[in-house]
């Protein structure tokens, strides 16, 4: 890491007796075991992609990046101050994704990321963290989503994609607030204020699948930037807004668009977060790679031999959907229908590599572009090292990411989501087809 | 001196680390009911099982075959911690002695060839804390005496079983040291003998009950 000093949000006076209480209150059976029983053996280095990424510097290792945040807070009993504090963020915001890699190289499994989350959330409790990630948060506390979008706004969105895509398909509606559908789909802020063809594309993808789903009005965020800025609260209210909005529609499912975080967040964590004792979601939760690997195998969407890709592809591993998500052999499936020339990186599956923009960094802004560049050089030689011209990405920060890396590392590849695939390939079932008389 | 050390204070000793292990998992135990929801609400034998099984075989898992003669020496150092003090024939006459009970023994040349191992392994590990990095920022001088206070009793043992230096102060030194490594077991990072155990089965559960994924 270099020198830079980066920037957070000011503190508030430091509370010791604060930090203590939480620290006291969070003091379970697994944080004194891994903390007491870390035996410094240095293995969890080597997996670490910032490690690697960043010529080996032994700072960064996982056990150094607990050791020097959550473990000296715990040691000096909360007794810690703002500088203390300032360099824990530099630690826990730059130089952890929380993706989970180490606790399969350590000995002992210590899970290393429910640490950095823990620590992460003193951070906040004394006004410390990202600047973007308070940002976000608070237009969650305020509107339910990240963008502060009114639910009007979105139905406009709907609906204006709705009008673009009916000169080329017949039939597409995006039902909102529909009640008893299969499918509630919930999806990424940035696709109705930057990518709001994303809607269209998955819109098309359900009329070709005739499927029965909605979108909601409200609770259609499901993304959870809130969990990443250490504000637990606020994370539960967030995934409280989904799991509550699919029951009062009677929906079946909730579906979660190709997001990596907001499936961790809504299948794994956020029946924490949102205080259900038993840890499961109250609804079903799927995520789109298994919706997409289910309409191919199913034969309820059918790819055109013709339109397969054939330059070569390679595809991204997002932490959160793979090693996270369970859901690595379903993408490999996916693209077996999509694509002819396939090329796996390495290490691949549950032992991908984090590309380096997860964790919350991503959204944090383009001030932090430099580490995330240098971090993500591990990601970017794994590209390169498969001649891929294409990476498929089922997550937009892996996707914003991967498409920093190319230019900072002169790959030449064009970074996807599996619906834009989806769209070039598949065909468009008879009840959907314009015909344009000549 | 020699008398008391085997009597009385060899049964505080086994009271304070039988006891001492007992009574940290109890209480780690009661507090996990209340605050570690997560381990019950996803326990999966068979993924708990698997992940500490593909690390207790050697080269089991993928961040062993990283790093194979560290894990060669962690294996070697474990094998014979345990299976030296256990069955040792020197050690099994004692508790005939006592009890009228023992452990099948080791012929004496195996127990001094794996005894000379773990002192060989303890060596290694500890140049490998110095030598590495990403090792020796990590270590503290209290681990640097853990490992020295865990060769020790073997050093001793050795030592008074060839009848180097003098007999009895080697013997009472193997017996002293033997007895502070059992004391320190419960209160320190080699607990992990027992919480190893359950730490594993819980990313088990976490990686492989909830995801499919691998812990190792």
């Amino acid at each position: 890491m270099t020198d830079t000093k980066y920037n957070h949000t000011q503190p508030s006076k430091v509370d010791p007796k604060q930090i203590r209480a939480l620290l006291e209150a969070n003091n379970s059976a697994r944080i004194r075991t891994w903390l007491n029983i870390c035996s410094r053996c240095g293995l969890c280095a080597d997996s670490c992609f910032v490690y690697q990424g960043n010529n080996r510097d032994p700072k960064l290792s996982p056990a150094y990046k607990f050791k020097h945040t959550l473990g000296e807070m715990y040691r000096r009993k909360g007794n810690v101050d703002a500088a203390f504090l300032s360099r824990c963020f530099e630690v826990l915001w730059l130089q952890c994704t929380m993706c989970k890699r180490c606790s399969m190289h350590c000995p002992f499994g210590i899970d290393v990321a429910s640490m950095i989350a823990l620590a992460r959330s003193i951070c906040y409790s004394q006004g410390i963290t990202a600047e973007k990630l308070a940002e976000f948060t608070e237009n969650c506390r305020k509107s339910g989503n990240h963008m502060g979008m009114p639910p009007e706004e979105l139905i406009d969105t709907c609906e204006w994609m709705v009008e673009e895509v009916e000169d080329d398909y017949r039939g597409v509606t995006i039902p909102i607030d529909k009640k008893g559908a299969k499918f509630m789909y919930t999806i990424n802020p940035r696709e109705p204020v930057f990518y709001p063809q994303d809607i269209a594309n998955a819109a098309i993808i359900f009329t070709a699948a005739r499927e029965n789903w909605t979108m909601p009005s409200f609770g259609w965020d499901c993304t959870n930037l809130p969990m990443f800025a250490g504000d637990r609260a606020v994370a539960g209210q967030q995934v409280r807004n989904v799991y509550e909005k699919a029951r009062q529609l009677g929906a079946e499912k909730i579906l979660i668009t190709e997001c990596g975080h907001a499936y961790r967040s809504l299948q794994f964590e956020g029946p924490y977060l949102a205080g259900y004792p038993d840890g499961q979601p109250p609804v079903e939760v799927v995520h789109y790679v298994q919706l997409l690997h289910d309409y191919l195998v199913e034969g309820r969407i059918r790819i055109d031999p013709a339109k397969k890709i054939t330059a070569p592809v390679t595809y991204q591993d997002p932490c959160n959907v793979s090693r996270n998500g369970g859901l690595w052999e379903q993408a490999r499936t996916v693209i077996s229908y999509l694509a002819k020339d396939f090329r796996d990186m390495a290490p691949n599956r549950d032992r991908n590599h984090c590309c380096g923009g997860g964790g919350g960094i991503m959204p944090m802004g383009p001030d932090f572009r430099p580490p995330r560049m240098k971090s993500g050089s591990v990601k970017a030689e794994q590209i390169r090292a498969t001649g891929a011209k294409i990476v498929i990405a089922p997550c937009h920060n892996c996707f914003d990411q991967i498409n920093d890396l190319g230019e900072a590392h002169e790959l030449d590849v064009k970074v996807l989501s599996f619906k834009e695939i989806l769209l070039e390939t598949m065909i468009v079932p008879e009840y959907m087809q314009i015909k344009k008389d000549a | 001196m020699y008398h008391f050390l085997t009597g009385p204070a060899l049964w505080i000793v086994f009271a304070v680390f039988i006891g001492g292990l007992m009574t940290r998992l109890a209480f780690l135990i009661g507090l996990s009911r209340e605050r570690d929801r997560v381990f019950y609400n996803h326990a999966d034998l068979t993924w708990g099982f698997k992940s500490i099984f593909y690390w207790i075989i050697p080269w089991g898992s993928d961040a062993m075959r990283r790093q194979p003669v560290f894990a060669f020496m962690v294996f070697l150092l474990h094998i014979a911690l345990l299976a030296v003090p256990l069955f040792l024939n020197a050690h099994n006459l004692l508790w005939h002695e006592a009890f009228g009970i023992s452990l099948p023994s080791l012929p004496d040349t195996v127990a001094d060839g794996l005894t000379v191992a773990l002192i060989g392994a303890g060596i290694f590990l500890l140049v490998r804390r110095i030598v590495r990095p990403e090792v020796r920022i990590l270590t503290s001088t209290w681990d640097y005496t853990l490992l020295i206070l865990t060769l020790l009793p073997f050093v001793t043992g050795l030592c008074a079983y060839h009848q180097w230096g003098d007999y009895p102060t080697m013997l009472l030194l193997h017996i002293l040291s033997g007895q502070v490594l059992l004391i320190l077991i419960p209160f320190t990072k080699l607990g992990h003998m027992l919480l190893f155990f359950f730490t594993r089965a819980f990313i088990g559960f976490e990686m492989g009950g909830r995801r499919k994924a691998r812990s190792w």
